[in-house]
């Protein structure tokens, strides 16, 4: 888990200079609670672009 | 009494008939032309594709809804336009032929005093040997484009994911069919979605999972890419993407123009001239985008088809089809009113206006091939300009003649984007994203072209949930229910 993305690097392969995610940010991807409270932001940001668009 | 004919009853024209008929009232009446007897929520087929939901949960039945709004329901598709009437009819009519209702195979003319084309995209799979005939699915590939083709799709998957449980690996090859493809977008929901449910079958370890697409750079998706806020850095979508593709295990190849497909093997081209071939046991490869083939007719019945389309097949509206090559490109070039031309009383929305030109680079091989994406026009856009259209005309029958039209131009105007990465209340995840504006304006904000304030993406349970919601809420405005005007294109 802690080396959960990088694994899956490959030296000088496509991948090799992009990012991979730590553990950390591994679980705040799924993380309940942290992400009702982003579900909430995201949902006004997105309503932001939306009242922009119209 | 005027009659406001709209053909295609998809995102854009049903928007577009649904707002009409309620801002007309009964004093005027709306006709929706629309081959299929269902809606199809299309965003979901992916979730269809990898067999989280079925056929029936993301189509309705167009007839009942219609009826309740009091929109007049052809179950047929438009084969051609007489925006000048002809010799035996002074109204201008379109020539429509029926697919159902007890009269398939029967033609008819129905006049119209305002026509709106939202006629979305013909799904060229006979663009690449291979790939299909005309419209029709070769038997190679699969696809999610429409609700069948998924449900299809997710049969496949499921006999893949039944041999890897029996021990034989499988080769999964997911993107776009042709050098041209635009929609890249689904292809990237669906690639994450097959990686998610081999996760979840316990069988990703005997998988071998590949993107194919005509992008210059992982993250173009049409858009030339963005750049979007991140840890006080404005990211380029590249590096998103990348990093997704390399924590899931999916390699990719990029800058390709799949030339043949044959039974277990894709042919193509690169950006830098070089051929390639790579072999799947389950493919998903979108296919290019062309107009659905209607035809115009001028009043003496002479052809004038290359006058209102563009050559591939989209109507022209108030677009800059002169802007020339990628430096002179300005964001005016963008229509806004969606007007023709030519005749005044006809309009196109959604995927059925021809872009001036695409917005990410265009871009050829050194053997003159072109590979580089069309420019997409999703959901929210799609919406916003049905929308749009159905208020002007409106205007114009209820206010005169000269009364000004509205406008939505996708270098004025935003798009949120959910693209799934996996259905799950739980484990789900999903890339919410809102890029402003669509068609980025490089005048206005130097550099990205966009306004990073409200350019923003992250990925997480929180997008699936939106995801999730939005389905349920644009099915639910789609069948018109209480409150539908409320809720957001
Ligand atoms: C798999 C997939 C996933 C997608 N996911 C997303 C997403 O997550 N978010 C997003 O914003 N966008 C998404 N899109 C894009 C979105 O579906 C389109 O932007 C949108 O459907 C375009 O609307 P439209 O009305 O122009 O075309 P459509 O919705 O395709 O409607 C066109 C209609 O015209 C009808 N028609 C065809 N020929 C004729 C004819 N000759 N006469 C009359 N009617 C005709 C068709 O039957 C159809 O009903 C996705 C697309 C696909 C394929």
């Amino acid at each position: 888990m802690s080396k959960y993305g990088e694994k899956n690097i490959k030296a000088y392969g496509n991948n090799y200079t992009t990012m991979t995610p730590g553990p950390f940010a591994k679980f705040l991807r799924t993380c309940v609670v942290y992400q009702f409270i982003r579900f909430i932001i995201i949902n006004l940001k997105m309503l932001v672009v939306v009242k922009k668009s119209h | 009494m005027a009659r406001v004919v709209v053909l295609g009853g998809g995102v854009s024209g049903h928007t577009a008939a649904t707002f009409a008929a309620k801002w007309l009232g009964k004093n005027h009446e709306v006709v929706v032309v629309t081959p299929n007897s269902k809606w199809n929520w299309i965003p979901s087929n992916i979730w269809v594709g990898v067999g989280q939901m079925t056929k029936e949960d993301v189509t309705f039945e167009l007839e009942p809804v219609y009826k309740k709004a009091g929109i007049t329901f052809k179950q047929a598709k438009a084969v051609s336009i007489n925006p000048e009437g002809s010799e035996s009819s002074v109204k201008p009519f379109v020539t429509i032929e029926y697919t159902g209702q007890g009269k398939a195979g029967s033609s008819e003319n129905v006049e119209y005093d305002y026509l709106i084309n939202a006629t979305g995209p013909k799904l060229n799979f006979g663009a690449t040997p291979g790939l299909g005939e005309g419209s029709n699915l070769g038997e190679f590939t699969v696809s999610v484009c429409t609700a069948d083709h998924a449900d299809h799709a997710s049969h496949e998957l499921q006999k893949c994911i039944d041999k890897m449980k029996k021990g034989e690996r499988q080769k999964f090859l997911v993107g776009t069919g042709h050098g041209m493809c635009t929609c890249q977008g689904a292809a990237f929901e669906y690639i994450f979605n097959i990686e998610h449910e081999l996760k979840k079958a316990g069988v990703r370890d005997m998988a071998d999972i590949k993107w194919i697409s005509n992008e210059s750079f992982l993250g173009d998706f049409g858009v030339g890419g963005l750049h979007m806020k991140a840890m006080g850095f404005a990211v380029s979508s590249r590096i998103f993407a990348e990093s997704l593709f390399a924590e899931r295990n999916v390699d990719w190849i990029i800058g390709a123009h799949v030339n043949r497909v044959e039974k277990g093997k894709v042919h193509y081209e690169l950006l830098d001239g070089t051929m390639g071939e790579e072999t799947f046991d389950f493919s998903m490869l979108i296919p290019p985008f062309a107009g659905v083939g209607l035809k115009a007719y001028n009043k003496a019945g002479e052809d004038i088809t290359s006058s209102v389309f563009a050559p591939n097949g989209f109507m022209k509206v108030d677009a800059n089809y002169a802007a020339g090559s990628y430096e002179n490109w300005k964001a005016s070039d963008w229509p806004s009113t969606y007007q023709n031309p030519t005749y005044k009383n006809m309009f196109a929305c959604g995927i059925a206006f021809a872009p001036p030109h695409p917005i990410s680079k265009p871009m050829s091989s050194p053997n003159g091939t072109a590979i580089g994406p069309t420019p997409p026009r999703t959901g929210m856009p799609s919406g916003i300009m049905g929308k749009t259209v159905a208020r002007s005309i409106c205007d114009l029958i209820l206010k005169g003649e000269n009364a000004p039209l509205h406008k939505a131009s996708m270098a004025e105007m935003g798009a949120a984007c959910v693209a799934s990465a996996g259905k799950g209340l739980f484990n789900g995840t999903a890339a919410a994203m809102t890029i402003y504006p669509v068609v980025p304006d490089f005048e206005k904000y130097p550099g990205t072209g966009r306004d990073t304030d409200y350019t923003f993406g992250e990925i997480g349970l929180a997008g699936h949930w939106i995801k999730h919601i939005l389905h349920y809420m644009f099915i639910y405005k789609a069948k018109l229910n209480p409150g539908w005007t409320m809720i957001p294109e």
